[in-house]
């Protein structure tokens, strides 16, 4: 278990923008009547990207509000789901991971690269840009070590790499997420062993696509552009939120 | 080695689109309406004689699974809910399914669903899967709108599916932890029985399937139980995603046969063990739950189900973590050690207690400052966690501090009488946390 506790300092009010309470009640609707609580994570959530990456306390109540929750219920939610920061992130938020792939590959050395730019874990930098701090598995154990930035991955990290990524971002440069060292995804270095035979593909002529061709193959227009991807994050209020293909609209 | 036209997953690595046509180009929703018009049972019977079983873990055969959803409603409907919350150390090949094959997955779920009756399906992605969810949303809505699936579709049952996302909890891959979670409550496992097959989400008959047991489905059904069945050996048939990660030149995911020798694997895909096969220490086979097998076991030894539960550890997931000499053993073991602490749920208090104990144990066994009775004590104790929990975690948290102390005991004591010769630092009681 992994002791958490809301933040001393919290704002006064939280209200969802029109464009998020929208899509808040699309995600309602996926489950059956009387059961509108299972929408907690993914509103949860949404709250958290307005609120520029944190949870503050105002808006866990007006979670439980919209979903006819006890108080109580969001908030041990709130603490018990670690992907819910309850107190202010940087702009940048780097999610290192530390568990035995990556740390077999090297993620003591990223630590390393994250206190000398950034500073210690959990601390926000003074110019609000990042913060950081050491994650259990991430799920791309064949790419360690890796660092999950915002909604980005990482992959295949050397301090130096990983250092010039943090560099590009603070000074507003774009960088490219995935693999660092030149794989297109999960392939073995240097090229895949399999599923090189052509009459595999033979019906599939939507694609002249060949390695170097495919960006990171992703829907997400932002995630394409890789300091957008990394970089946009939902300011607080005005600015309607990303739009991500959750949405039902999007084509 | 396996014959690419045997591959079930052709876009694995995403060179090619992920996109609904390019997918039907490589074969998929080729003939589902058939498959569906075979009947409920008919698939079960296919998915049993193929043999396959779960690939969560557990290894649980799938069709003998679904075969226990009860055929008629009471007025509850039949759930399927598939588990993308993929956290397993180790483990990443669900991922590469949802962000490069997410059709397979769809096409999969139909027919599932079908089978066992469901007209509505969740997937649950784990959190931190942003861009995979967006690929996999796009892709399921791309399946609407070719009418592939939902309300009067073109294959005839009707048949949602919605997509969930997790917050970051390990324990939720446990079955009844993410229905919990999908129910809008904190993840903590129920006590079984009542078997979501009987009481599962909503408290309906339910059937939870891992993304990869989902996926193969279609090509089951395609290509026939006898094809799948002929690749590995009997009781562990089929192809494989495994991931190698950790001290090998070129890590990767790749499909294989089921019983691929291990050796093979790492060698001809992973591009062998940093430093050359006499360098490889130990491997955890099947993420890290399973425990960890030294280098004199490794050579020729079938990665499947049965060869690796005969050796006292487990294929899992397939995840192979290797280690070479350069490894200290008990620091891997101790981080993932961490990992189980920092992930369990609190809700049993063995697994509360027991992982932090075990791993503030091993953290000073890495630094050789503990006494080699407490090796002995650590085994008893990870013992008393084992097996008197409620789901499987307490188990998970258990077995690699076992598979060390069998395997390398002589490391931890080499590591303490090398402690003993130097003056010992005056012990700082730690509270529990």
């Amino acid at each position: 278990m992994s002791v958490r506790r809301l933040a001393a300092e919290q704002p006064e009010t939280f209200a969802f923008t029109p464009e998020n309470l929208d899509w808040a009640r699309g995600q309602i609707k996926k489950y059956p009547k009387g059961r509108e609580a299972s929408a907690v994570l993914p509103l949860m959530w949404r709250a958290q990207e307005q609120c520029g990456g944190w949870l503050p306390e105002p808006a866990l109540r007006y979670v439980a509000d919209m979903l006819d929750m006890a108080y109580i219920r969001v908030y041990e939610i709130a603490t018990f789901y670690t992907m819910f920061n309850l107190a202010p992130v940087g702009r940048y938020y780097v999610q290192l991971c530390g568990t035995t792939p990556c740390w077999l590959r090297g993620a003591e050395a990223l630590k390393d690269t994250c206190r000398k730019l950034i500073g210690e874990p959990n601390h926000v930098t003074r110019d609000g840009m990042f913060s950081w701090t050491e994650v259990e598995c991430l799920g791309a154990c064949v790419n360690a070590p890796m660092v999950q930035i915002n909604k980005d991955y990482y992959e295949d990290l050397t301090p130096n790499t990983f250092e010039h990524i943090l560099i590009d971002l603070r000074e507003g440069r774009k960088v490219k997420p995935g693999p660092q060292d030149g794989r297109h995804s999960s392939e073995p270095f240097g090229g895949p062993t399999t599923l090189i035979d052509p009459k595999l593909y033979a019906e599939d002529t939507s694609l002249e696509l060949g390695p170097e061709d495919v960006e990171y193959a992703l829907l997400d227009n932002e995630a394409k552009k890789p300091s957008e991807a990394a970089s946009q994050r939902e300011t607080p209020i005005p600015k309607p939120p990303l739009r991500d293909s959750t949405g039902k609209k999007r084509k | 080695m396996l014959k690419d036209s045997d591959r079930i997953f052709t876009n694995l690595y995403g060179f090619h689109d992920w996109r609904l046509k390019a997918a039907r180009a490589r074969g998929a929703w080729d003939g589902t309406k058939a498959m569906i018009e075979r009947g409920h049972d008919a698939i079960i019977e296919e998915v049993k004689a193929s043999g396959l079983r779960g690939r969560g873990g557990a290894g649980f055969p799938t069709g003998l699974k679904w075969s226990f959803m009860p055929k008629q409603s009471d007025g509850r409907p039949n759930y399927l809910v598939i588990n993308a919350d993929e956290s397993e150390p180790g483990t990443c090949k669900d991922r590469d399914i949802m962000r490069h094959d997410p059709q397979l997955l769809i096409e999969g779920a139909l027919l599932a669903g079908f089978a066992m009756r469901a007209h509505e399906s969740y997937i649950y992605i784990r959190g931190e899967f942003i861009r995979e969810r967006e690929v996999l949303q796009a892709a399921i809505d791309e399946a609407y709108d070719a009418k592939l699936i939902g309300k009067n579709n073109v294959n005839g049952w009707d048949f949602d599916l919605y997509l969930h996302h997790g917050a970051g909890a390990y324990i939720c891959g446990e079955e009844t932890a993410l229905l919990e979670s999908l129910e809008g409550k904190k993840g903590q496992p129920r006590l079984k029985p009542p078997f979501p097959a009987n009481v599962g989400l909503y408290g309906a008959p339910t059937t939870v399937n891992n993304v990869e047991s989902i996926a193969v489905v279609p090509a089951i059904m395609r290509r026939g139980a006898t094809w799948f069945a002929a690749l590995g050996k009997p009781n562990n048939t089929g192809t494989k995603l495994f991931c190698i990660s950790g001290h090998v030149n070129t890590p990767c995911n790749v499909e294989e046969e089921m019983g691929v020798p291990l050796r093979e694997l790492i060698d001809r895909h992973a591009g062998g063990v940093r430093g050359g096969w006499d360098n490889l220490l130990a491997v955890i086979p099947g993420g890290s739950s399973v425990p960890c097998i030294p280098a004199s076991q490794c050579g020729d030894l079938p990665m499947d189900f049965d060869s690796l539960r005969d050796l006292k550890s487990g294929l899992g997931t397939a995840a192979v973590i290797v280690m070479d000499k350069s490894t200290d053993i008990i620091r891997a073991i101790a981080r993932l050690s961490y990992f189980y602490k920092h992930e369990s749920c609190g809700q049993c208090t063995p697994c509360r207690e027991g992982t932090g104990w075990m791993w503030r144990v091993l953290e000073r066994m890495a630094k050789g400052q503990a006494e080699k009775r407490e090796i002995d004590m650590l085994l008893n104790v990870s013992h008393q966690v084992e097996g008197h929990t409620i789901c499987a975690l307490g188990d998970a948290a258990a077995w690699p501090v076992q598979g060390l102390i069998r395997h390398f005991r002589h490391v931890i004591e080499e590591r303490i009488d090398a402690q003993a010769t130097k003056p010992l630092a005056p012990s700082v009681p730690v509270a529990a946390e």
